[in-house]
């Protein structure tokens, strides 16, 4: 209940805040205004080239990394009421993972040249 | 009926105390920068001859802003163009009301928390609402179809998850130490003291934790040294195709994450609202003597305590901000993964074999 | 009563949301328009009285899944369309697993109707807490937990492999 009156308020005021210019601001345009931003010099190409980048692999290891932490905090909720086999449990556990990471760094999956 | 009524009563407050402080926060960090460069700063906006050192200054931005066309480029996305700065907006906003504020107030017989949203899994919430604005930024990026857009969107969402994962398994360490995920519970677990002398905050059992806490959540606000998405002398950034309130949404949310960073830092790592030594009764000294205060008293001050710690980790951020310089993307994917993610990693490890023999 | 409310809300904006995204052409919408979905249906877990749960589907499906999900598309051309005869391919693989999914679906709703009164815990109970996860977790499942840290590293290992051989080619 809480929740959802916080989220409807903030949405109300944020809903507000984005369109206030639209009903405050004026509305005046001209071609060279709706080129897009090249920092002052007019566009050599149209549209965006479509590019390569090594960013999909890092995306990818966020997300198997962020299942991992998402499975640690109930871990370290009960840590304190298992101790000795809970630190057990997360050894195996870690010692996996670690392996990959490792394997991902050797392999050059953080290598951003 | 009133629980509501005190529940409406809470969320205002929350939120004017987050916008006002965002906002005076420009303000810090322009006078801040500027002492720092020996320059006098904003310092002009007045009303009626009453200068105050130029802390009109930001209501006049924000009036300025207010006033500003809407501009959408023909060549955008409509829809994803006005969504992006709400998204990046929203989720901010949302993820301070887990935050407690003070301890809970009797105010005739009836028990009030001084804080929003109180949730068996607040700090995960808090998380997962942090981890959602990255679209904002995705978005701004994607819809504005102008390639510095493009590459500012995809440095700061490729960045932003990067020190992430980081940032969870600092928190981790944490959590076995303080059993729970409720944001109120973490904070009374901070009151007591051990050696007798230092308050159990996290920062004294945590201390490596805190480290990488804190380096993360500085890269999640995206600022300088860790701005590579906007890079303001290079590729503008994301929000190269925005003007007026949108744009100052932007700029407003990278406030809030200040404040956001610094309530998190204080309320997980710093004890919270609680003063070292102060007791629901009064002060007591570790050297054995004792002050008497009214309860009224001993709130008011534990208040005041968590708005101290919260406006020093907001001027330490723009402390960082204003003396570093940029670093290089491969440096900062580095960081983020190969010493950050490790160093997570061996404070779990080494908080659970501490924890294990005692 | 404003919980029901609640749900309904939840419930109309995560099945409109995917119809939407089957619906949508255009992949980026596509993407948001689950993003929307999972997020409701975080809501409605929470709503559940499971707020661990609801909070990993935000966390791992909404804000991590999805991300990559549109940085793929951000990367796609919005302009270049699929060639036809991938197309075809991409249409008969689509029949395929339909097909697949609406008999999995039909097995499970089978089982489930089985059932008479499968026992649901009362909203707000002590079951979907945090704490009590982790407990059933690492004592009752803690077998498939160790498991999935496998399943996890062969996941790592593939993207790796994937990710490095599409970089070596020009």
């Amino acid at each position: 209940m809480t929740l959802a009156l916080v989220f409807l308020i903030f949405g109300l005021l944020g809903a507000v805040m984005v369109s206030m210019n639209a009903l405050l601001g004026p509305k005046k345009t001209n071609p060279v205004k709706e080129q897009p931003f090249e920092c002052g010099s007019p566009p050599l190409q149209k549209g965006i080239p479509g590019f390569v980048i090594k960013f999909p692999l890092v995306v990818f290891l966020f997300v198997l990394f962020d299942i991992e932490v998402a499975f640690l905090f109930p871990w370290a909720l009960i840590f304190r009421e298992m101790k000795g086999p809970a630190f057990l449990i997360l050894l195996a556990y870690a010692a996996v993972l670690a392996a990959g990471f490792v394997y991902a760094w050797r392999k050059g999956a953080f290598r951003w040249d | 009926m009133s629980e509501t009524l005190v529940l409406l009563i809470k969320i205002v407050v929350v939120l004017a105390w987050f916008l006002v402080l965002a906002l005076l926060l420009t303000w810090v960090e322009r006078k801040q920068s500027a002492v720092m460069q020996d320059r006098i700063g904003a310092n002009r906006a007045r009303i009626f001859g009453l200068r105050m050192f130029g802390l009109f200054q930001p209501f006049a931005d924000a009036i300025k802003m207010i006033f500003k066309e809407d501009f959408v480029p023909p060549f955008a996305d409509k829809v994803l163009h006005t969504l992006a700065p709400f998204v990046s907006f929203f989720f901010v906003a949302v993820a301070v009301t887990t935050i407690p504020f003070g301890p809970t107030v009797r105010i005739g017989g009836t028990a009030i928390d001084l804080q929003v949203y109180d949730g068996s899994a607040g700090l995960l919430f808090l998380l997962a609402m942090l981890s959602l604005g990255v679209y904002g930024i995705l978005l701004s990026g994607w819809s504005s179809r102008n390639r510095w857009g493009l590459i500012g969107g995809m440095r700061g969402a490729a960045q932003l998850i990067s020190y992430e994962v980081g940032l969870g398994l600092s928190l981790v360490g944490l959590i076995m130490v303080y059993p729970s995920l409720r944001l109120s519970e973490i904070v009374a677990h901070q009151g007591a003291l051990f050696l007798g002398f230092l308050p159990r905050w996290g920062v004294f059992l945590q201390p490596l934790g805190f480290l990488v806490f804190f380096i993360t959540a500085i890269a999640e606000t995206k600022r300088v040294p860790f701005d590579l998405p906007e890079g303001e002398s290079e590729i503008i950034g994301f929000y190269a195709e925005y003007g007026g309130l949108k744009w100052g949404l932007f700029m407003l949310t990278d406030f809030m994450e200040i404040i956001v960073v610094a309530a998190l830092a204080t309320t997980l790592f710093f004890g919270g609202w609680q003063m070292p030594w102060l007791g629901p009764d009064g002060l007591n000294w570790p050297w054995g003597g004792h002050w008497k205060m009214a309860s009224w008293v001993v709130v008011c001050l534990q208040i005041v305590s968590f708005q101290v710690k919260v406006a020093f980790f907001c001027w330490l951020q723009i402390l960082i901000r204003w003396t570093y310089p940029r670093i290089r993307y491969d440096q900062l994917m580095d960081l983020g993964w190969k010493l950050l993610v490790p160093l997570g990693l061996l404070n779990i490890l080494g908080t659970g074999l501490i924890m294990s023999l005692k | 009563m404003t919980a029901d409310v609640i749900f309904c809300v939840l419930a109309v904006v995560s099945v409109g949301a995917a119809a939407a995204m089957i619906v949508s052409k255009n992949q980026g919408h596509n993407a948001l328009f689950l993003v929307l979905c999972f997020s409701a249906l975080g809501g409605i877990f929470g709503l559940l009285g499971a707020p661990f749960a609801a909070a990993v589907q935000i966390l791992v499906y909404a804000g991590a899944i999805m991300v990559l999900f549109i940085f793929v598309v951000m990367m796609v051309d919005p302009r270049a369309g699929i060639p036809p005869e991938r197309r075809r391919r991409a249409k008969l693989l689509g029949v395929g697993m339909g097909v697949v999914l609406l008999f999995e679906l039909g097995v499970a709703a089978w089982g489930w109707l089985g059932k008479t009164a499968s026992p649901v815990p009362p909203a707000g109970g002590p079951a979907g807490t945090p704490i009590a996860v982790g407990r059933l977790l690492f004592s009752e499942y803690v077998y498939p937990f160790e498991i999935t840290s496998v399943l996890i590293l062969a996941a790592l290992v593939g993207a790796v492999v994937l990710g490095k051989k599409e970089e070596s080619e020009p």
